[in-house]
């Protein structure tokens, strides 16, 4: 099992941890109007992996010498890859499909993983990634439609995950608090087929939820409308996993926004929570050297 | 051949932009529109095969989401239906990357030729035509720059799909006319009103001067085919750099200054004497202190750049976009956004952007009263804008640190946008210092960017004069955020690579003042204009020379550097064009291909222009008292709450991103809620580090109304509270000046511009003054000097403004603090001394409005009092040092500073934000005793703070507070109510559920 071996990982020697850690190869992938790669990249090397961010433009164009083979771990980062022009993620997600994705499913197929984080989850859907039903990863099911609430909306979720749920970027987590900052958030299938068997299959690796921690619709801990709250899937092998909350921008624990008030409480995390997501990533690959 | 491709969204699924321009129908225009749905519209001109067309329309398809068709999407009745397209040589954003996609889809590039239109499509129910066409024009499309064509259901049925697109239809042979400027001033002073020029007619004389006999006395001029006339080219650029935007001859003018019937006093330039002399006096306090001096770059760059830490400096600028944004609100703000994101990437060798700032003057969104014919409502102006600096900002992938507006009906003639942002420069790019540029002779002078089309032309000009009914609609630009963010993105691997040697942007003036500047340093270049990208045929050299399209930087590249940068650049897929060389001869030489178009000579283009002298007359004006003064302040202090000025803005600020990069430590946004504004905001300057920026302001125009001497120290006063209240050191605050003014220059349209002169160079001693107390440096800042309209025989002025943006520095972002107090049982301290400061004051100015009192259009309010806050610095300076001292201490668990609305709105803030109750008696509250009641908790003195801390520390901070004004005032409570005694009675008693409604009540609905 994946688990006890991440467990066994972490139960390791302190150098040893890391070295295995600092074995792994993440490729952060940039340009083209993305904007969180560098935090992105930041998080996973606070988590001691060996993250690289790399324009698109590089990866497509052959004399670069870049090979998404050298790398265990692909991210799609959050931003405006052409400023979400016809859809969110839509352009990017096109250029990926038509020139680079042959090599990206050859990667998944080889037990690579993939993180994609608002922006880069709604270019995953849009390929095809998730939700990945019967390994195929080229039938788009999902999209991120417009929030309920039309536009861009910035602010703090609770989010839960399925203690159940095949993820492996998940483990371990009962619940974070993560930013959301997106206009197109909701996840809709193509069918209510399509998300009955994410539900069932526990692909719904997070879900928005309320002061009590159940799941909710209510805006806005619920900041799209997303049917059944959901925040995050992934496909059912538990290696590709988008999210539209960030854990990139929750690195720090001074960056809760209730942290000014929590530290008279004592009840400062070491911290930042996101970095929980990372390293549950890295330690998969890491452990299944 | 024009395809066009509709994709709309499926049938059963929600239409969220639909639904939110349906609400917006019924709200602002009041039609019963039962339901909208939108479509997005494509028209590709291009050589397509059908197989091709539909392949594209399966890429655009969202199988989810939407339905797509080649010609249109057959979907049920309608009424009517809406069609918003650009005009002709509008920027597309949208097309550009629908073209990408279609070339990746088809796997080649469609030619030069080629093109692709987007537009949007409205089908509406339960609207007539008439109704449609207001809606058509009143909320969705800007004539400025849109066209919107209204069609029945029936008249659409019946047609075939509209394959029209708005091609510019240029075709007109790029040419150069010679002006001829020997005819008497009243010719000369049509060609500068005709051309758009805003040239007076002295410097009209001295370009006049200038030419005369000049091919005689230049040989180069002769050998380059020129003659004694200058070219359309040379007028235009000399007219754009000598223009008040890029001149500032306001700030540079020899003053003659009057204080009623007293002595008069001349001031060379205020700019110099006051701006550049605070700074410079800070400066020197600090190297006679024995300190370094921490100000790298101030005021030659596009941006003021101060000492942060070993490996980087802080850059900051701040910038308005006023006039654009009165025309299209949309277009003039995202283009502010994105245009000062530029500033501090051209300034030095090219700097990381870390944080934006934004704020606006608007009137009432709620106004009623009449409305000059060519001006927006104030309504859409304000969606306008908060829309475009929120797509400019959040698509660029930088957070916001501080956004806020103020409301004042007298910004119904030119709204304010400011917009800034923050950068980081590396101290070292290259093994050179970051801050310095050295373009030298020989090197390549290359653009950057998007390409060249009519927009903007004579920005520069444009903004030096008051809006009336001929202000051009080409004169507004739209920025496009992606192609920029490609190009920084490639820029900043090419500053890694050390490919360049000079950066600067493209902004107002475009070329002629980017290549103009840039040539001041090696003393001359030499550019070809044909060689620029074009994005259409038919413009002639002067627009392509003075362009304010967006997106550009021009660089100086070392000539063997030239090859690696062009790589770069294609390889990034930025369009990147070698247009000349910088020289050393002493001339600005512009050529079309073999033609001269213009040679200049560099000293007379940047020193040539006539300084001017003016005078300045300063009345004291009198106000009256409010008459009656309301009895229940409980009732008051909740009205307060809801006034535009006071509530909640978070509904249109939580649109901004205030996340991204993962640096933000306090955010906009506080307490447990996180619904209450911070005092200021804090953030890391790169990860990796503890070392913080801290970002604040102070901005009220209402005092200028009374003094602005008092408007200016007042503002400076809160930006530095703000800074402490954050935790900010207060021996590293830099500060921005955006001076925002009516024509202070008399004139027949003018009558009053000695008086206004006066209030700006009041407000230029107080700034100075409260500076060199304080040791704030003002290390940038832009004048803004003709901020009105006439509109219909009605001239609008906006109250003289003034905003000053600080940026402090905090050694462990872990220390920062937050206005809301912590806990229960901690105590709380009023800092500072309470006096009458009504005068201006929110709560006058309230009770002038509850009694349906409405100033005339371009009035100030009635009742404004005599009384304005002061800065008394003998005072303040010392308080300061002692709180500063107590938060090092970590003795202080929040702090808050009371301004606009006083203590008791101040009180208010603190207490919602924490969700906690306070109970406070103000008897010993400093100053207080004489004041009534209605001041003591209204009144806007300067120089305060609320602070709160554990009950068990009051002794240790009572000792660093001691011999200045403070008081022990009340406790923090766990029961969610806001209590105020003062001598035994209760003024205020409200629960936090109350308060909080009113002040999320004012701009809800707006």
């Amino acid at each position: 099992m994946l688990e006890d071996s991440v467990e066994e990982l972490r139960g390791l020697p302190s150098g040893e941890l890391a070295r295995a850690r600092s074995k792994v190869r993440v490729l952060v992938i940039s340009g083209l109007g993305l904007n969180c790669e560098v935090e992105t990249a930041t998080a996973f090397q606070m988590v001691g992996a060996d993250a690289e961010m790399v324009h698109l433009l590089d990866l497509l164009d052959g004399r670069s010498g870049y090979r998404l083979a050298d790398y265990r771990i692909v991210t799609l980062v959050g931003g405006f890859a052409f400023g979400d022009h016809l859809g969110a993620g839509f352009v990017f997600a096109n250029r990926i499909r038509w020139r680079l994705y042959d090599q990206l499913v050859e990667l998944i197929e080889r037990g690579g993983l993939a993180l994609g984080i608002c922006n880069g989850f709604q270019t995953m859907a849009r390929l095809g990634m998730v939700p990945g039903f019967d390994g195929d990863y080229r039938t788009p099911r999902a999209t991120l439609a417009p929030n309920d609430r039309l536009g861009y909306w910035d602010s703090w979720v609770r989010l839960k995950a399925d203690p159940d749920s095949p993820c492996v970027w998940t483990r371990g987590i009962d619940s974070i608090d993560l930013p959301t900052r997106h206009g197109e958030g909701k996840l809709l299938t193509e069918s209510p087929e399509v998300l009955k068997r994410l539900e069932q299959g526990h692909q719904v690796a997070v879900r928005y939820v309320d002061e009590e921690g159940e799941p909710t619709q209510e805006w806005p801990a619920n900041p799209n409308g997303s049917p059944g709250a959901v925040a995050g899937i992934c496909d059912p092998t538990g290696r590709l996993f988008g999210l539209m909350p960030h854990p990139d921008a929750y690195l720090y624990p001074f960056q809760h926004p209730q942290w000014s008030r929590r530290r008279y409480e004592g009840d400062i995390p070491g911290e930042g929570a996101g970095l929980a997501i990372f390293r549950n990533g890295v330690d998969a690959v890491a452990a299944s050297r | 051949m024009i395809h066009r491709i509709e994709i709309a969204i499926r049938k059963g699924l929600p239409d969220p932009r639909g639904k939110h321009v349906a609400a917006r129908v019924r709200d602002f225009l009041d039609i019963p529109v039962t339901a909208v749905r939108t479509r997005d519209v494509y028209h590709l001109e291009a050589d397509l095969t059908d197989e091709e067309v539909a392949r594209i329309v399966i890429e655009f398809t969202d199988p989810v989401l939407n339905v797509g068709a080649a010609g249109r999407v057959d979907d049920g009745p309608f009424d009517c239906s809406i069609t918003v397209a650009f005009k002709p040589g509008v920027a597309d954003p949208i097309g550009k990357s629908a073209r990408v996609a279609i070339q990746d889809t088809l796997g080649r590039a469609l030619g030069d030729e080629a093109a692709v239109y987007s537009s949007v499509m409205y089908l509406l129910d339960g609207v007539d035509q008439a109704e449609a066409e207001r809606i058509a024009f009143e909320l969705l499309a800007n004539p400025v720059i849109q066209t919107a064509s209204v069609v029945s259901f029936e008249e659409w049925r019946g047609a075939e799909p509209d394959l029209s697109v708005p091609k510019v239809v240029g075709g007109k042979t790029p040419e150069v006319v010679n002006v001829d400027l020997t005819g008497p001033d009243d010719e000369l002073l049509k060609i500068s009103r005709d051309g758009m020029l805003a040239l007076s007619l002295q410097e009209m004389q001295t370009i006049r001067d200038h030419f005369i006999g000049a091919a005689e006395k230049e040989p180069r001029r002769a050998q380059s085919g020129l003659g004694s006339d200058p070219t359309d080219v040379e007028l235009e650029c000399l007219a754009q750099t000598w223009s008040e935007h890029c001149k500032h001859k306001i700030f540079n003018a020899t003053i003659d200054y009057r204080e009623e019937d007293g002595p008069v006093e001349t001031v060379q330039s205020i700019f110099k004497t006051y701006i550049r002399g605070a700074t410079e006096g800070v400066d020197s306090q600090v190297v006679e202190q024995g300190d370094p001096s921490w100000l790298v770059s101030v005021f030659h760059d596009n941006a003021g750049v101060v000492t942060f830490d070993d490996e980087v400096h802080l850059v900051y600028k701040v910038e308005t976009h006023n006039s654009p944004s009165a025309l299209d609100p949309y277009g003039g703000a995202i283009t502010g956004i994105v245009g000062v994101n530029r500033d501090p990437f051209g300034t030095g060798r090219g700097a990381d952007l870390l944080s934006n700032v934004w704020g606006y003057c608007f009137a009432s969104p709620f106004y009623e009263g009449e409305l000059p014919k060519g001006l927006l409502h104030p309504k859409r102006i304000r969606d306008g804008v908060h829309l475009g600096v929120i797509d400019g900002g959040n698509q660029s992938g930088i957070p916001y640190g501080r956004g806020w507006e103020i409301f004042d009906n007298r910004y119904l003639g030119k709204p304010l946008v400011f917009c800034g942002t923050v950068g980081s420069l590396p101290v070292t790019i290259d093994d050179k210092p970051g801050e310095e540029k050295y373009p030298r002779p020989g090197d390549a002078v290359i653009m950057v960017g998007g390409r060249i089309g009519a927009d903007g032309i004579h920005g520069a000009t444009f903004s030096s004069a008051a809006l009336d009914e001929s202000s051009p609609a080409q004169a507004v630009q739209i920025g496009d955020p992606i192609t920029q963010k490609m190009m920084f993105d490639f820029l900043l691997e090419a500053r890694q690579l050390g490919l360049y040697s000079a950066i600067t942007d493209n902004g107002a003036g475009g070329l002629s003042s980017s290549v103009g500047e840039m040539a001041q340093t090696p003393g001359g270049a030499r550019i070809d204009l044909e060689k620029a990208p074009l994005k259409y045929a038919g413009l002639a050299p002067w627009e392509i020379f003075l362009s304010e399209a967006q997106e550009r930087m021009t660089l100086a590249v070392p000539h063997d550097r030239v090859e690696a940068f062009l790589d770069l650049a294609a390889r990034r897929e930025v369009e990147a064009c070698v247009l000349g060389e910088f020289t050393d001869d002493g001339f600005l030489q512009v050529t079309f291909g073999d033609e001269t178009v213009a040679l200049l000579e560099m000293d007379f283009l940047h020193e040539g222009a006539p300084d001017l002298e003016l005078l300045a007359h300063w009345v004291p004006p009198s106000f009256q008292e409010p008459p009656a003064r309301p009895t229940d302040l409980n009732g008051t202090l909740l009205d307060l709450l809801a006034r535009l000025n006071l509530c909640s803005n978070e509904k249109k600020a939580r649109h901004y991103d205030h996340e991204v990069k993962a640096l933000s430590v306090i955010k906009p946004w506080v307490g447990v809620h996180a619904d209450v504004p911070a005092e200021a905001t804090v953030s890391l300057a790169r990860h990796g580090s503890l070392r913080g920026f801290v970002l604040s302001e102070g901005i009220n125009p209402f005092i200028s109304d009374l003094d602005t001497w008092a408007m200016a120290s007042t503002v400076l006063d809160e930006a530095v509270r703000r800074q402490l209240c954050a935790g900010a050191r207060l021996d590293r605050i830099a500060a921005l000046d955006n001076f925002c003014w009516p024509d202070p220059v008399r004139s027949e349209t003018t009558p009053d511009g000695e008086y206004k002169l006066a209030q700006l160079v009041r407000a230029c001693r107080g700034l100075h003054e409260v500076c060199l107390a304080y040791g704030v440096p003002l290390i940038s800042g832009k004048d803004s000097m003709k901020n009105e309209s006439t509109m219909g025989g009605v001239k609008i002025s906006v109250p003289p403004t003034l905003l000053l943006s600080a940026i402090g520095q905090i050694d462990d972002v872990r220390e920062a603090l937050t206005l809301d107090p912590k806990q229960a049982g901690d105590v709380v301290y009023i800092l500072g001394e309470t006096g009458p400061h009504t005068g201006a004051s929110e709560y006058f100015r309230y009770l002038g409005e509850s009694e349906g009192l409405r100033p005339d259009l371009g009035q100030p309010a009635p009742y404004l009092g005599s009384n304005p806050p002061m800065v008394d610095t003998a005072k303040t300076v010392p308080l300061y040092a002692a709180l500063h001292g107590a938060i090092q201490a970590g003795l202080v668990r929040s702090a808050a500073t009371p301004n606009k609305g006083g203590l008791a709105v101040t009180l208010a803030r603190c207490a919602l934000a924490a969700d906690l109750g306070l109970e406070i008696d103000l008897d010993n509250c400093p100053g207080i005793a004489g004041l009534e009641d209605d001041v003591a908790l209204f009144s806007e003195s300067n120089g305060r703070f609320v602070v709160t801390l554990a009950a068990d520390q009051a002794e240790d901070f009572e000792r660093h507070i001691e011999g200045t004004a403070w008081s022990r005032t009340g406790v923090v409570t766990d029961e969610p109510r806001l209590v105020i005694r003062r001598d035994g009675q209760t003024l205020v008693d409200s629960d936090l559920d109350s308060l909080r409604a009113r002040f999320k009540e004012g701009l809800e609905h707006a």
